[in-house]
Order: structure tokens, then C-alpha cells, then sequence
């Protein structure tokens, strides 16, 4: 099945609107503070790191075509890395943080080797192969706490930070979801990001023209891997623990469905779908036992209104003058 | 400066002695396992919870009582994020609910943090019964390890000589055998850790008759339990190499949906249907009546954990903020129960007897549990030594 | 010692045939129809709870299996003229999406209808209890040996309607040119229909012939989604006799290496770490072996296409 031909620089924001979500996200948890909302500060940390992991999953899955069903591992290295480190009480962000980013890189970077051998539905099923190796093994292992996982006492320190409290945190994750994101950004609109969009619409021109395909495709998998290591570490420590259940291939349908839901292949896809995704799941709980039937209703909707994602809908009436 | 300080004094002491207004109004967070394939486990304890607050004409402790019910959909995420909405703005006074032990653990320093008092319903992991126990968390249900125990000590006294145990692969699976062979000092034939959610069990059906064992232990929560004893009834194995179980494996959700191939099965509680006592006659007619299910162990504990909280809640006259007083009414007060009396120890988990039931056969073919004898008394759990508060 | 070993390869066998049943309908509809449906597991546990539900009533396995399959048939022949006719024209990843929101209806709405506890549904009198196969040493239960015989059948009866009948004709010609068959006369959406509805009613098969040996609760669609998945993976998608191989692999892997793993670390070890580390091990065997095979064969055993 062919997919829509898409302009290169489809979906790239203008500086003004980044610092336009740059701003309001800035000013977010001020604004709950005052309104005595205290809640809603963790629960905007909670969706920037789903934003976070669903845009390191777009840079492949958007952008790349290379649809992984395993980026769970990656979240599950970071966040384990990171508990594992604070077992002693705590540790210093400046450690821990990179070293999740490294690990999880380096999970990916092997992953991907293997995996990116394979095109498709062989592709997502590899990587789901890896994710479930991954399981099984924190399920398994004592060392790793098995189905209770690695509780952390304490959030990894910051001079001049207080990471334990609400706002502290949100702007630590704000700062380091922020230099993610203008790293995508960088790379989307640069020559390897151009060349990973040719590749996913056509990969055999790309190969025959000379491009290294297979060595940018595993580059943009370990970065991918990386930011959501990244992404893992900080929600082990907004949860002050791991469990496998970050691990679990539910977990990685999660994040496709976030990408899909804001608009693979769109810039502010990932920080869209995890966003709605959060929202809608947090309002319906809250109101009925039943949540998950009216959840998938409105999934559904959204795909048949907007089978491009929710991103996409900005773009309609363009298109529709173009044809 | 000094008339600031003497103020300041004066209210101090007025806090110390306990001048809390009394609340008009009690806060319940019910969070539990409301949906996916372990949601009838947290429908339980809820419908069961519901149930006492009913009884008690919508009051626990004389206060207008109003449970706001949340979905952990069983992730530890999920629950964390459910945890902070209860805390920080539905600010509820009391929590109980959690099914699962790796929740619990993932949500209890959340709660133990912001000094809010938990009653777990049922999950009761190791880690809070020992050096980890709190003033504020306090168990109605059992410690994790008590049924195997339980378990562990019948098959001993009825001189079983050899047992072969099985469990997943995972370490609540590995704790769980470690507590039947407390109690228990046979020949373990074989002990087979299978895959956690594994379907079929036929492999290790197979291992378990060829270790010869003349009984078997299984610690198999969920599915798991019952793909397992619906296989092996099957096999032609169940009057052969008899079922020892945990009570959930043996209880009433699991009696239906296997049927009259259960036959045989023993199961340690401590808690039955058939208990002599008002409370529990009251409670098992109208659960059946409200839901139109038989109660299980869950329901049981659901209705228990709001008991208490009314008996404690009652206790210091509504007075919820007063945190001390209300931790020394869950520690002492007498709540009435449905399965007779029991009482927190220092680890704030029950001290109480357990009981062995079987499956049996009635007159019209259908299956159900009937109690056999009482297998321990006042049991003490094997962490409580080492809590200190 | 042999003769667990000979137990362990029929229950392999039986497994895999089971896996079967549902890899067929998965394979079909990913090849002929192009659609990724999550949702296939869903259809399977609503199977398992129609049979469940007809057997309450009628107390009569054969005719609860026949009704149950008849019904979840033609759920799925609804499902795809109201909605899989609209999917097919997105792209796979809309396809993830929508059957995913699908698996989140149907799970609800199984809890809503039957309830959230485990329903029963239980052996046939008549096929209840072991055979006795060689004396003493090898006892094998007799339903599992009808799901044994139902499985091989089916596999013959699906090798048959494919390469012997004309709907079997169209149905190829359907996988690898759609718009070529409808051209040259093939009815194509009647044809979809048919084939979903034919995954569906296998599904229902597979449902009420496990319901027996499984839980009958939510969420059962998941836990065999991603065996069905990981077969057709190792199989190659749209072939059936991959569908097949695969089924039978996965079966035997996942059932006799639990055992051999941990009885040849037994013999190489101390029984303790034996006993923690091939379990382990056999929780990822099935993992280690779609790895292994993609690795060699990105395209699986038996590619379809080119």
C-alpha cells in the first residue's frame, strides 16, 4: 500500500509557534500553582515525557517508516539504569541521566542492527521479539526487583534544584524534553532527516542514488532508542521507581498510538497524540468504571475522521485546494 | 517577639491535646483493579466495600461518607498518577483498594508520605510487614505469605511425605513456596517455576507425575490458576496427586468458572462462607442479593476494610486529622468482622486463624467449598520481628 | 524418560495446532485483504464467550461450539462490510490504530454484557478424563486429542478450499492482484467478506475448543494475540503453509523446551540455578527463535510474495 506522498518539510513548525508551545509550557505549572491545581503540575510532567518518548518514536516511525513495537526496551534500559543507580539513595543527575541515555542508545544500537535487516510487519514483530526478551528478563530477575521492579527513595539530585518538588521537577523535565525536542528539530530539518523521509518513501531509489541506507536508518534507531531511554529515566523518577510493567509490549502500543493519534510524521505529533491520549484517559476514569469502551469509541472516530492523525486536520483544506 | 512566642506555644499545646475539629464529612479513595483479565478481583472488593457502607446507612464512622472509585487497569504507572489526583485534589482522608502486591509497593510511599492512613484490602506485600512497616499503612486482609503457610502447615500435620510445588518464574512466585516450606518439612519432589501467564500446562503436568509426589502445591493467581486446574482435572491427575492451593485459587470466582471437574481441590482462608456469626450471615445474603454473585475472599475483605475504618473513625469521634488518635484507634479498636475475631499486630497486618476448605460435590451435582478444619490459630506473620515503630 | 518426552512432542503438537487455528485467520486476512487486525484475538475470546454462554443455555457442547462459531461468523462479516471495508483503504498504521480501539470496545464490552469473573465451560462428559496410550507410562487426555484431530483436519480442509475449490482460485488471485482479479471478474468485496468471516468462524473454532483447557475471561485475546502473531512472523505472512510450520514450531518450542532446557541445565548444574535459569530462558525461547529466524530469513520461512 503506497502512503500519501508528503512534502519534506511536512510538518515542520515555524520558529514562532515552537516558541509559542515553548512559552506556554513554560508558564503551565505557574499558572496550576496559583490556582491551587498542584495535581495537574505532575500530571504535565507525566505527559511531556510520554511527549517526549512519542516523539523519539516518531523520528523512526514518522519519519524513518520503520515501525517498532519494541520502544518499551528503550524506556525500560533508561528507567532501570537510573534505579539501579539510585538503589544507594540517590544519585547525581549529571551521572544518571546521561549513562540511562547511553544505555538505552546502546540497547538500540544493537536492536537495530539486527532488527533493521527486516522491512514491515517482520520489522514490528523483531522488535516486539527484543521488548519481550527484555521482560522477561526484569520479570525474572531478583537483582531487578522482578514484578515489584526497583523502588528509588529519592528523585537523582541537582545543585540549585529541588527535584522533589512538583514544579522543580516539571521544569527539569521541560529543560531536558526541551533540548529533545530542538535536537529533532535540528535533525528534521536537516540533510539526514531529509534523506530518512526519502528512504521511507522510497527506499530502493535512495540505495541506488549511494545513500549509506542502512547506516542512517540504525543511526536514527539509536538516537530514537537514546531520547527514549532519556524519556524512561525521568518517568522512573517522577514515579520514584521502576516496574516491568514499562516494559510490557502494552506499553509500546501505547506510544504507536500516541504517534498515530497526534500524526506520524508531523514535528509536534508525538507531544499532540500523548497529550490527547493523556487527557482523554485521565477525564473519562475519572467519570465512569467503563472508561476504556468510550476511549476506544473515540479512538475509533478519530481514525475514521482523521486517518492521518489530529495534526494532519491543520493541514486539510490546503491539500483540498492543491487537488 | 516573646507575646509571638507564647501564642505560638499556646496553640502547640492546643494541637497536643488534641483539639481537632471533628470532620463532617469522610473521604474514601477506592482504587483498585477495575478493568482488564484481573478486574473481577477489584469489582469484588469494591461491590464488597460498598456493601458495609450501605449497611451503615452511607456513614463510616458517623460522617457522610462518599468513595470516589479509580481504575489501576493493574499498572503500577497508572496507579502512581491515580495516587497523586487522591492526594493533591480530591484530598481524601483514608485509601484502600489495591489488589495487586507490585502496586501497592509502587503507591505506598506516596501515601505513607503525605501521612495518609492506607487499609489494604488485600495486597500484602512482605516489604511492609517487616522493617518497611508504617504508621500509616495497616493491612485487613493477610500478610502474602499466611495462605501458603496455612498450606504449608496442613499438608505437614496430615503427614503428606512428599510435595511437589509449582509457581511462574518470578520472585512473589519463588516467596510464596519459601512460605509453604516454612511450615512444611517433607520431601519436595520437584519444585517447577513455569512462565508468568503462561496458558498451557501440560508440560508440567506431565513433570509433576513423573516426580511421584503424593500431593501438589500451587501458587498460580489469575488465569494462570485456572488454566492449570481445568488441565490437570483433565489429565485424570486430580484424585491421584491432590490439589493444595492458596484460597484464591480455590474460591468462588475460580469454583464457577471451572465447574464440577474442581472436585477435590483443599484450600486454606481465613475467612469462609459458611461462618457462623450475624455480621457474616448478613453480609454473604445481601452481597448475593445486590450483585447476584456468591461472595469471594475479596468481597470479604472489602467489607472488613470499611468495618474497620468505621469502628476506628468512630472511635475518635469523627476527629480524621488528628492523625495520632486515629492510629491508635486502627492499632486497638475492636472492629466487628465477618470472619469473627481477629486483631492487628505490630506490624498493623491480622493476627488470626486460617482455616482449610474443599471442593466438594452437592446433592444437585454442583460444586462448592465446604470448610474442613482450622489449621492454625492466631498466626503471626514471619516479618512482624523485624518492624520497629 | 522417553515416554515424557513422546508426551511433551503430542502436547507440542497440540499447542501448535491450536496456535494454528488462529494463525490461519490472521495469515488470510493479512494477505488477501491487506489488513493488520489486533483485533483477531478479540474475536477469539468472543468466541470463547459465546460457546460459554450457548452452552449455559443448551448444556450441549457440540451445538454451543456450532452456534458459537455461526455467530462470531457473522460478527465478523458485519465487522467487515461496516468497518474493515473502511480500514483496507488507510494505511497499516490507521489499521494498528482502529483494531486497537477495537480491542478496547470489545473488551469492555464482554465485561459489561457477561461480567468480569471467568465463565465456564466445561469437557463433554464423553471426552473427559485420559487415554490410556501405552500402559502405565503414557496417559494422554482425551479432549486434547479431538483438538489434535480438529486441528489436523482443518489444516487439510483450509489446504483444500485454497488450492482445490474456485473460491480458493479467487482467494489467490485476490492476494496478489486485487485489481487485476476484480477486472477479470472476481467479485472481490463478496470475497473479503467471505474470508473474514471465515477467519472469525475459525477463531470462534479455536475459542470454544480452548475454553475447555483456559480461562474464559477478558482480556484472553490478548495473552494469544502475540503467539498467532509471532507464528505468521516465523511462518511468512500470507502463506498458509507458513501459517502451518510455524504453528507447529512455536508449539513444540514453547511446550518441550520448557522441559528439556531445564532437565539438560539440571544435568550440567546444581538443580537451583537450574531451576531459576531455564525457566528463564524458556520464557524467551519462542522470542529467541523469531530473532533467529528473521535474522536468516527477514522475509520468514515461507515467503508469500516475491
Amino acid at each position: 500500500m503506497p502512503s500519501t506522498p508528503t512534502p519534506l518539510t511536512q510538518g515542520l513548525p515555524s520558529a514562532w509557534s515552537a516558541i509559542g508551545v515553548a512559552v506556554a509550557l513554560a508558564i503551565y505549572p505557574l499558572l496550576m500553582s496559583v490556582a491551587g491545581q498542584d495535581f495537574y503540575i505532575g500530571l504535565g510532567s507525566r505527559v511531556l515525557i510520554l511527549a517526549l518518548a512519542a516523539s523519539a518514536l516518531n523520528l523512526v516511525l514518522g519519519y524513518g517508516g520503520m515501525i517498532s513495537l519494541g520502544h518499551a526496551a528503550f524506556l525500560g534500559i533508561g528507567g532501570y539504569t537510573v534505579a539501579l543507580l539510585a538503589q544507594g539513595g540517590s544519585a547525581p543527575a549529571w551521572l544518571a541521566m546521561p549513562l540511562a541515555v547511553i544505555a538505552a542508545a546502546a540497547g538500540a544500537a544493537l536492536i537495530g542492527a539486527v532488527s533493521l535487516r527486516t522491512r514491515g510487519v517482520y520489522f514490528i514483530m523483531i522488535t516486539l521479539a527484543f521488548a519481550q526478551i527484555f521482560y522477561y528478563l526484569a520479570v525474572s530477575l531478583r537483582g531487578l526487583g522482578g514484578d515489584d521492579g526497583l523502588p528509588m527513595l529519592a528523585r537523582v539530585e541537582l545543585p540549585g534544584l529541588s527535584l522533589g518538588d512538583d514544579i522543580g521537577f516539571y521544569y527539569f523535565v521541560l529543560a531536558l524534553a526541551g533540548l529533545a525536542f530542538m535536537l529533532l528539530y535540528r535533525l528534521a530539518a536537516s540533510r539526514f532527516g531529509r534523506a530518512l523521509v526519502a528512504i521511507r518513501e522510497n527506499e530502493q531509489r535512495m540505495a541506488a542514488i549511494g545513500y549509506p541506507v542502512y547506516r542512517l536508518k540504525l543511526a536514527a534507531f539509536t538516537l530514537s532508542g537514546g531520547l527514549a531511554g532519556l524519556a524512561g529515566a525521568l518517568l522512573a523518577n517522577l514515579s520514584l521507581g521502576v516496574t516491568p510493567h514499562l516494559l510490557t509490549w502494552h506499553q509500546s502500543g501505547i506510544l504507536i498510538v500516541m504517534v498515530i493519534l497526534g500524526g506520524s510524521g508531523y514535528f509536534w505529533g508525538g507531544l499532540t497524540g500523548a497529550a490527547i491520549y493523556m487527557l482523554l484517559e485521565e477525564s473519562i476514569s475519572t467519570h465512569t468504571e467503563h472508561w476504556n469502551l468510550w476511549l476506544g469509541a473515540l479512538l475509533l472516530f478519530i481514525v475514521l475522521v482523521a486517518p492521518e492523525g489530529i495534526m494532519s486536520l491543520r493541514r486539510k483544506p490546503a491539500k483540498a485546494e492543491r487537488a | 517577639m516573646h507575646h509571638m512566642k507564647k501564642i505560638a506555644l499556646g496553640c502547640a499545646m492546643l494541637l497536643a491535646a488534641g483539639v481537632v475539629p471533628a470532620a463532617d464529612a469522610l473521604k474514601i479513595g477506592m482504587m483498585t483493579t477495575l478493568s482488564g483479565p484481573a478486574s473481577g478481583l477489584g469489582i469484588d472488593i469494591r461491590d464488597g466495600f460498598d456493601l458495609a457502607v450501605k449497611h451503615l446507612g452511607g456513614k463510616l464512622g458517623g460522617l457522610p461518607t462518599e468513595v470516589i472509585t479509580a481504575d489501576d487497569a493493574q499498572n503500577p504507572d497508572t496507579a502512581k498518577q491515580i495516587t497523586e489526583r487522591f492526594l493533591k485534589k480530591d484530598k481524601i482522608d483514608i485509601a484502600t483498594g489495591v489488589v495487586f502486591s507490585n502496586i501497592m509497593l509502587a503507591v505506598a510511599p506516596a501515601f505513607i508520605g503525605a501521612e495518609t492512613f492506607y487499609i489494604s484490602a488485600n495486597a500484602g506485600p512482605s516489604q511492609l510487614a517487616g522493617e518497611g512497616c508504617s504508621p500509616y499503612f495497616f493491612n485487613v486482609a493477610w500478610q502474602n505469605d499466611n495462605l501458603h503457610e496455612a498450606m504449608g502447615k496442613r499438608v505437614q500435620d496430615q503427614g503428606i511425605k512428599s510435595v511437589a510445588l509449582l509457581a511462574p518464574n518470578y520472585p512473589a512466585g519463588k516467596d510464596a513456596l519459601t512460605g509453604f516450606k516454612r511450615f512444611y518439612k517433607g520431601d519436595i519432589a520437584d519444585e517447577i517455576y513455569s512462565k508468568l501467564g503462561q496458558l498451557d500446562y501440560s508440560a508440567e503436568i506431565a513433570q509433576i507425575r513423573a516426580a511421584g509426589a503424593d500431593a501438589v502445591y500451587i501458587f498460580l493467581p489469575g488465569g494462570m490458576g485456572i488454566n492449570f486446574i481445568k488441565q490437570y482435572a483433565q489429565s485424570g491427575m486430580m484424585k491421584k496427586v491432590p490439589i493444595f492451593a492458596p484460597g484464591f485459587s480455590g474460591d468462588e470466582d475460580v469454583v464457577k468458572a471451572v465447574g464440577p471437574a474442581m472436585e477435590g481441590l483443599y484450600n486454606t482462608t481465613h475467612w469462609y462462607r459458611e461462618m457462623d456469626n450475624p455480621a457474616n450471615k448478613r453480609f454473604v445474603a445481601d452481597f448475593e442479593k445486590e450483585t447476584g454473585r456468591l461472595p469471594t475472599l475479596y468481597a470479604s475483605q472489602g467489607y472488613d476494610a470499611a468495618l474497620l475504618i468505621d469502628a476506628a473513625v468512630k472511635a475518635v469521634g469523627g476527629k480524621v486529622d488528628d492523625k495520632a488518635a486515629l492510629r491508635k484507634a486502627f492499632e486497638t479498636v475492636k472492629a466487628p468482622s465477618v470472619r469473627g475475631e481477629y486483631r492487628l499486630g505490630n506490624n498493623h497486618y491480622p493476627i488470626q486463624p486460617y482455616y482449610l476448605r474443599q471442593v466438594v460435590k452437592n446433592a444437585d451435582g454442583s460444586v462448592s467449598n465446604k470448610f474442613v478444619a482450622k489449621v492454625m490459630d492466631a498466626h503471626v506473620d514471619a516479618y512482624a520481628k523485624d518492624c520497629k515503630m | 524418560m522417553l515416554y515424557l518426552l513422546l508426551e511433551q512432542g503430542l502436547n507440542g503438537l497440540q499447542y501448535g495446532l491450536m496456535l494454528f487455528l488462529l494463525a490461519a485467520g490472521l495469515t488470510l486476512v493479512f494477505g488477501i485483504m491487506d489488513v493488520i487486525n489486533l483485533a483477531h484475538g478479540s474475536l477469539y475470546m468472543i468466541g470463547a464467550f459465546l460457546a460459554a454462554a450457548f452452552y449455559q443455555h443448551l448444556e450441549n457442547y457440540l451445538a454451543a461450539l456450532l452456534l458459537a462459531i455461526l455467530a462470531t461468523a457473522l460478527i465478523g462479516a458485519l465487522l467487515e462490510q461496516t468497518l474493515y471495508r473502511r480500514l483496507q483503504k488507510m494505511s497499516h498504521l490507521s489499521q494498528v490504530l482502529a483494531t486497537f480501539a477495537l480491542i478496547l470496545i470489545a473488551n469492555e464490552s464482554v465485561k459489561i454484557i457477561f461480567g468480569a469473573q471467568p465463565l465456564m465451560l466445561p469437557v463433554p462428559e464423553m471426552l473427559y478424563g485420559p487415554i490410556e496410550l501405552v500402559e502405565d507410562e503414557l496417559y494422554y487426555p482425551r479432549f486434547r486429542m479431538l483438538i489434535i484431530v480438529v486441528g489436523v483436519l482443518v489444516a487439510l480442509g483450509l489446504y483444500l478450499l485454497v488450492n482445490r475449490t474456485r473460491i480458493g482460485m479467487w482467494m489467490r488471485a485476490g492476494a496478489s492482484n486485487p485489481g487485476m482479479a476484480a477486472v477479470m471478474g472476481v467479485r472481490i468485496q463478496p470475497l473479503f467478506t467471505f474470508v473474514f468471516a471465515l477467519g472469525a468462524g475459525l477463531c470462534a473454532l479455536a475459542g470454544a475448543l480452548l475454553g475447555p483447557l483456559l480461562a474464559v475471561n477478558v482480556g484472553m485475546g490478548e495473552s494469544i494475540l502475540i503467539p498467532a502473531f509471532e507464528v505468521i512472523v516465523i511462518g511468512g505472512i500470507g502463506s498458509m503453509r507458513g501459517a502451518l510450520v510455524g504453528s507447529l514450531l512455536v508449539g513444540m518450542i514453547d511446550t518441550v523446551g520448557r522441559v528439556l532446557l531445564t532437565l539438560l541445565l539440571k544435568a550440567v548444574s546444581d538443580p537451583a540455578t537450574a531451576n531459576s535459569v531455564g525457566p528463564t530462558l524458556a520464557s524467551m525461547a519462542v522470542s529467541l527463535l523469531m530473532v533467529a529466524v528473521l535474522y536468516f530469513r527477514p522475509q520468514g520461512l515461507f515467503p508469500a510474495r516475491g
